[in-house]
């Protein structure tokens, strides 16, 4: 099996773009959005013509809002600001209006409180979802325990789990750097939802070397026996990720735009996890087979 | 046997065309008695959501909850009189997450409405309102100045009297009209200690006045005439109705039970919401078209139960969205199509299984039982760890966007392990060809088996 033979190539491949991706998180860093660091949005809409930017920001002046426009559609800008209670906010409005009849599409504003509460809420069930996964894949697998433990089962599947989340992540700094992409609880939702399907589709594969396991009752070698696996599921693993890759593409494309950076996430993440659970998670259990066959050696 | 299956296959056929025929009807149909329209968010619908830090530091541990629920009955009274149709008020209690400084928070939600900043403005205002006893002499003392309006007002303020009656005492106010005269008037209704302090006020201060007053400026300064003994009162006066509406308004707002503070705004205006709705209605079709060709042109005669067995997950997941309800979100609907995907790759997993055994020489009978039999450990597992994310990310999810993406996320898993595997399987024994012959092997096999990945 080719994927067994030249397993360091894919390694290192992985290597590299968690490398690049922690890289452009520490040059660059993420990009938090008001859901996180607290803050204001408005996005306005004039019904004839927006109002030249300098004129608009030249009048915000007063509020001392520390803002940042961006021109948005034909006739329209989205504002980001510190956080404003709801007085600023009618005096906003009115100025706002003072350039012309306009309607307000959207007004989010989210206290520093609550953004740090959300921040550590996204953290915490990122933790408890890889917690539970760990101790489900031990309980699953309990009945195998030769050659590899079932626990280091759930060990590689969390370094599958891993490079899955780093990847889109890393892909984030860096648009975040050019783009003004921002990290918000949907992208930790959807960095979620990456490494629900990276444990999904690295389960498949384990599964099956846990059924060709128990039919060789040892008169295969282990790589042998996963090189199997890996075959036997290729198509599957192919199929199902580009099934979902159709649907996220859709909705990338025509979904709108409010779940658009969204089904980004979750598009980088699922080729990251495709490419994980056949190249990474399964040679993974014959590189550790080997590390403990050398010691036993010695 | 056969029969039998083909007879369950059309069963369930048939009772999905009712599902979809009636989540189609239910939802064109506003008027008919059945009508169940999708419930959809305030990013769907446009709307306004509002979170409150409700301040508890000075308030006794064991009485939180009382004085919470105390604040969300003042909330939703005040917010009632915007007229607002369906508004929700709920408190969302402290957990183990919850900051030191946001410990209960009250969220406000204001369905179709968007732009009500004064409105907004008002429901935090902590307006205090109190009754002031101005005695006759003074009054006639006052008149004798001769002082213009503006002095008069000063004057006034400086020889109220305070009663101790205050807005907490009052448990109603009601805009009445007059039976002979037909002018609006102000009805009051105090609870048991207003009612006694009231009595005891009025019966000291028949002939003076009794000045009603709101944030420090008077509203009403009605002249006792009379002991009021049952705990009511009428203020009438040159009123309109709209004073006298704002008045009452003001009455019922009353004080809060403990200061808020907003600490969060969201709002959405419809058009945005409808284009994020159109635009997921879209996709959801045309990720289905896409995925339907795909799986037919991949796998034949199983492609087409794969995709008729989609199209039983998606009606029920349609039920599921109205009955329950669920409230669908930009996320959800997101969530929706993902799980789309997802209820797809259990069909795959099966059929991939299939063409292996029949590659190992079984029959195509025996290739199926052991399709779906095999296959269901990995099904059954890899689901467990869906399943599990999505309950982690519902019950903690930091956003109401998190747990309504969770929340379709996991119904679907659920459902679609339903699908997949039921559905699915009596579809296909019911469609399979019965002999192992060329046309047999073709229909359920694929072009691409040959391919040798294994070298």
């Amino acid at each position: 099996m080719f994927v067994v033979k030249y397993r360091k190539i894919f390694y290192t491949i992985s290597t590299l773009l968690i490398i690049g991706s922690f890289i452009a998180m520490a040059i660059w860093g993420l990009n938090p959005g008001i859901d996180f660091k607290g803050g204001s949005i408005i996005e306005i809409e004039y019904s004839e013509s927006r109002p030249v930017q300098a004129d608009l920001t030249s009048s915000l002046l007063p509020l001392a809002l520390r803002e940042s426009v961006r021109p948005t559609g034909d006739t329209g800008y989205i504002i980001r600001m510190r956080n404003i209670n709801q007085d600023e906010k009618i005096q906003l409005n009115s100025i706002l209006s003072s350039f012309g009849t306009s309607t307000e599409k959207r007004f989010d504003s989210i206290g520093p409180v609550l953004g740090s509460e959300a921040l550590r809420k996204s953290i915490v069930s990122i933790i408890l979802v890889i917690l539970a996964i760990v101790l489900f894949i031990a309980f699953a697998f309990r009945h195998v325990s030769e050659p590899v433990k079932s626990w280091k089962y759930g060990l590689i599947a969390i370094v599958a789990l891993m490079h899955d989340v780093l990847i889109p992540t890393g892909v984030f700094a860096v648009l975040g750097h050019f783009k003004g992409y921002e990290i918000d609880t949907l992208f930790v939702t959807a960095l979620l939802v990456v490494l629900g399907f990276s444990v999904h589709d690295t389960i498949v594969v384990f599964d099956r070397v846990r059924e060709n396991l128990k039919n060789a009752e040892g008169r295969k070698p282990f790589d042998l026996i996963v090189g199997e696996s890996i075959s036997q599921t290729f198509i599957r693993s192919i199929n199902t990720s580009l099934t979902t890759l159709f649907a996220l593409l859709v909705l990338y494309f025509i979904g709108g735009e409010s779940t658009q950076h969204f089904s980004l996430v979750l598009i980088i993440g699922i080729i990251a996890g495709t490419y994980s659970s056949i190249f990474l998670g399964s040679p993974l259990l014959i590189t550790v087979w080997k590390w403990q066959d050398g010691r036993g050696k010695k | 046997m056969i029969l039998k299956t083909r007879i369950i296959a059309v069963f369930i056929l048939i009772a999905s065309l009712l599902i979809g025929y009636f989540n189609y009807y239910s939802e064109v149909n506003m008027d008919s008695s059945i009508a169940k329209p999708f419930k959809l968010g305030l990013d769907l619908n446009g709307g306004t959501h509002l979170v409150y830090r409700a301040d508890l530091s000075k308030i006794d541990k064991s009485e939180v909850n009382d004085s919470m629920n105390a604040l969300r009955d003042v909330i939703e009274k005040r917010v009632n009189i915007f007229g607002v149709s369906e508004p929700i008020v709920q408190i969302e209690h402290s957990n183990i997450f919850s900051s030191k400084g946001a410990e209960e928070k009250l969220i406000v939600e204001l369905p179709g409405v968007t732009n009500i900043d004064e409105a907004i403005k008002s429901i935090g205002e902590t307006p205090f309102l109190d009754f002031r006893i101005l005695t006759s002499e003074d009054m006639t003392a006052l008149e004798a100045k001769n002082l213009s309006d503006e002095e008069r007002t000063a004057e006034i303020k400086n020889l109220l009297k305070d009663t101790g009656i205050t807005g907490r005492m009052l448990s109603k106010a009601q805009l009445i009209f007059n039976q002979t005269t037909n002018e609006p008037a102000v009805s009051l209704v105090f609870n048991k200690e207003g009612k006694d302090l009231f009595a005891k006020v009025t019966k000291e201060n028949i002939g003076n006045i009794i000045g009603i007053f709101l944030d420090d400026q008077p509203i009403s300064l009605p002249v006792v005439r009379d002991q009021i003994l049952d705990g009511k009162a009428e203020i009438t006066g040159s009123f309109d109705v709209k004073t006298a509406q704002e008045l009452v308004r003001n009455l019922n707002y009353g004080a809060l039970p403990v200061p808020i503070e907003l600490i969060s705004t969201q709002s959405v205006g419809a058009s945005l919401g409808h284009n994020a709705v159109n635009g997921g209605i879209k996709a959801g079709i045309l990720s289905i078209i896409v995925i339907a060709i795909f799986l037919i042109i991949w796998y034949r005669l199983p492609g087409i139960v794969a995709v008729i067995s989609l199209g039983v997950y998606t009606a029920i997941m349609l039920l599921l969205f109205k009955l329950i309800p669920v409230t669908l979100t930009a996320a959800g609907i997101a969530g929706f199509i993902l799980s789309i995907g997802m209820a797809v790759d259990a069909n795959i997993l099966i059929f991939e299984r299939m063409k292996e055994e029949l590659r190992r020489g079984r029959g195509i009978w025996d290739a199926m039982h052991e399709g779906f039999a095999r296959a269901w450990l990995s099904i059954r597992d890899s689901n467990t760890s869906s399943i599990i994310t999505g309950a982690i990310l519902y019950f903690f999810g930091s956003t109401s966007i998190v747990t309504g993406f969770a929340l379709v996320f996991l119904i679907g898993v659920i459902v679609s392990m339903f699908t997949a595997i039921t559905a699915s399987r009596i579809f296909l024994y019911a469609l399979a060809p019965k002999d192992t012959n060329r046309m047999g092997r073709f229909l359920v096999s694929n072009g691409f088996t040959r391919i040798n990945i294994n070298k």
